[in-house]
């Protein structure tokens, strides 16, 4: 039967009511930027999950491969915007494989919207999804909805508008690469700093066209703990020893006696036969 | 013997109506109230020789622009700028509550004048005050002068009796806005001696433009209050966002695959 299938919807009402509700999903609580440049577009994002007050996760990666040309950055709930991610990734792929073509972000974004405005907002994905295809560069912002937009700077999560504050001051019409790639990190550090769900790292992913993708993992780290003042180690002898007893489980046998097994062409797996 | 209390000693109901048993689930007396015309941000930075705010012309009555010549940074006494945020009409009366507290200090004739602490500590218990009595005055309001000691003052103190002091203080949306990039030249106590009125200025006219791209019920319109330590209070009105960057989106075509 065609349509959308609300079944679900009796079901969780009455579980609501008698004491079993939706679990509230945890999310990242996030600075991500994306910002277009003479030839090409770059994203960032920082590197802080939270899970409520606790961050759960000090150095996080927010941005996902989507296509060798095609990334994304997600804030939102985490594992809503990895599996949509990775879900977009497999489709995109298979389709470039039947298209015969290098895959467009428009066929991601498009994929993406139809998938979660069927979820209505439930898959808590906010995405900045950017990257280099045939068409050229293409920077656009998804919400959990369904919705999207277009932009040459756009900024999403809960330090959006910290990173947003520095990118309206500082963004303009012709962006070199360097100036694009220093221009984010600045908006992601607004947010790092201002912003009490964002902190730790920047990560960024500059996509240009005719190139191969670079990821830049902590492309900046301006919270780097500092040395520990002493060693906490106990000295050995701090815990008496009553007792030791000494059970040899494996026989360990010295390196260079290991026999070599070498597989040439003719001994390969049968596959088919 | 009739148990029911609702029907003792009662006035007749064919007289006086039929008794209305909500009156014991009223609960407590209640005024909070909901803000009606309202302003945005206030921003302030400290700097070298004093303090500057600003705060944009528009009083809005939810989202209607309702009117665009509201002024909110007012002079109180001879050396302190107070900018209010929130309900206008709380914000004309506790206008009139500073004047007659100034007027009232001025029967004493000893020479002493109320500065800003002063006119902060006032202003921040009534404030605590009102909220301890569920009524609150719905504002947010930014204080700015001079201490006894000759350094600058900027506080901040809002409808809940919160109190904060800090070099750059905005309320509103300014906090999200407008205090990263204020921060980025004032991030601690003490960063204020290294900023020049210029640098001052040019840091509250950024953030103001960002705020007219932002939020949604800002004005390009606003007044910017400068009060140095050497007890001067200057308000320039009409100042514009000038130089802001709007052309780009004549190359924005729809919301992701159109294309004409």
């Amino acid at each position: 039967m065609p349509g959308f299938n609300f079944d679900n919807y009796q079901r969780n009402n009455f579980l609501a009511s008698k004491g079993y509700p939706i679990p509230k999903a945890t999310s990242t609580g996030t600075t991500i930027v994306g910002c277009r440049f003479d030839g090409g577009v770059v994203i960032a994002a920082d590197t802080r999950a939270t899970e409520g007050d606790i961050v759960a996760d000090k150095n996080c990666e927010k941005l996902h491969r989507i296509s060798p040309t095609i990334w994304c950055a997600g804030a939102g709930t985490a594992a809503d915007c990895e599996f949509v991610t990775q879900l977009m990734s497999s489709t995109l792929e298979l389709h470039a494989l039947s298209t015969g073509r290098k895959p467009r972000v428009v066929t991601c974004l498009t994929l993406l919207k139809q998938h979660l405005f069927k979820y209505q907002g439930h898959v808590g994905a906010y995405l900045i999804v950017a990257g280099v295809d045939p068409t050229g560069p293409r920077l656009f912002s998804i919400h959990a909805h369904g919705s999207t937009d277009v932009g040459y700077y756009l900024s999403l999560g809960s330090g959006s508008m910290a990173a947003m504050a520095v990118l309206e001051t500082k963004w303009k019409q012709s962006l070199t690469k360097d100036e694009a790639m220093s221009l984010c990190a600045e908006a992601i550090e607004a947010g790092i700093w201002n912003d009490l769900g964002s902190g730790s790292n920047v990560d960024m992913c500059v996509m240009e066209v005719d190139k191969p993708a670079v990821l830049y993992r902590n492309y900046r780290t301006p919270n780097e703990r500092s040395i520990k003042e002493k060693s906490y180690k106990f000295p050995r002898g701090t815990t008496a020893i009553l007792k030791e007893k000494v059970w040899p489980v494996v026989d360990a046998v010295p390196f260079d006696i290991f026999e070599e097994t070498i597989i040439r062409e003719g001994d390969k797996m049968e596959i088919d036969s | 013997m009739d148990h029911m209390p609702e029907n003792w000693g009662r006035p007749r109901s064919d007289v006086y109506g039929v008794y209305n048993p909500a009156i014991h689930n009223a609960g407590p007396t209640t005024h909070t109230q909901q803000p009606s015309i309202t302003g945005t941000s206030v921003i302030a930075i400290k700097y070298n020789k004093g303090v500057m705010l600003a705060a944009d012309n528009l009083a809005s009555y939810g989202s209607l622009a309702r009117f665009t010549d509201q002024e909110r940074l007012i002079k109180v006494g001879k050396e302190t700028v107070v900018g209010f945020s929130g309900d206008v009409s709380d914000m004309q009366y506790l206008e009139l509550l500073l004047e007659r507290l100034i007027i009232e200090d001025n029967y004493d004739q000893d020479g002493h004048n109320l500065r800003a602490p002063h006119i902060y500590e006032y202003l921040s218990r009534v404030m605590y005050n009102r909220r301890s009595k569920i009524d609150p005055l719905w504002n947010a309001i930014l204080v700015a002068g001079k201490k006894d000691d000759g350094s600058p003052f900027l506080a901040y103190v809002d409808l809940l009796g919160v109190t904060y002091s800090a070099p750059t203080i905005a309320t509103g949306f300014g906090a999200y806005l407008a205090v990263p990039l204020l921060r980025k030249i004032a991030s601690d106590d003490g960063d204020e001696k290294m900023i020049t009125e210029q640098q001052a200025r040019a840091a509250l006219d950024e953030c103001m433009k960002v705020l007219f791209y932002r939020d949604a019920r800002s004005l390009d319109k606003y007044s910017v209050a400068t009060v140095t330590t050497d007890g001067e209070v200057t308000i320039e009105q009409n100042v514009r966002c000038k130089d802001m960057s709007w052309r780009f989106a004549d190359h924005i075509r729809g919301y992701g695959t159109q294309t004409m």
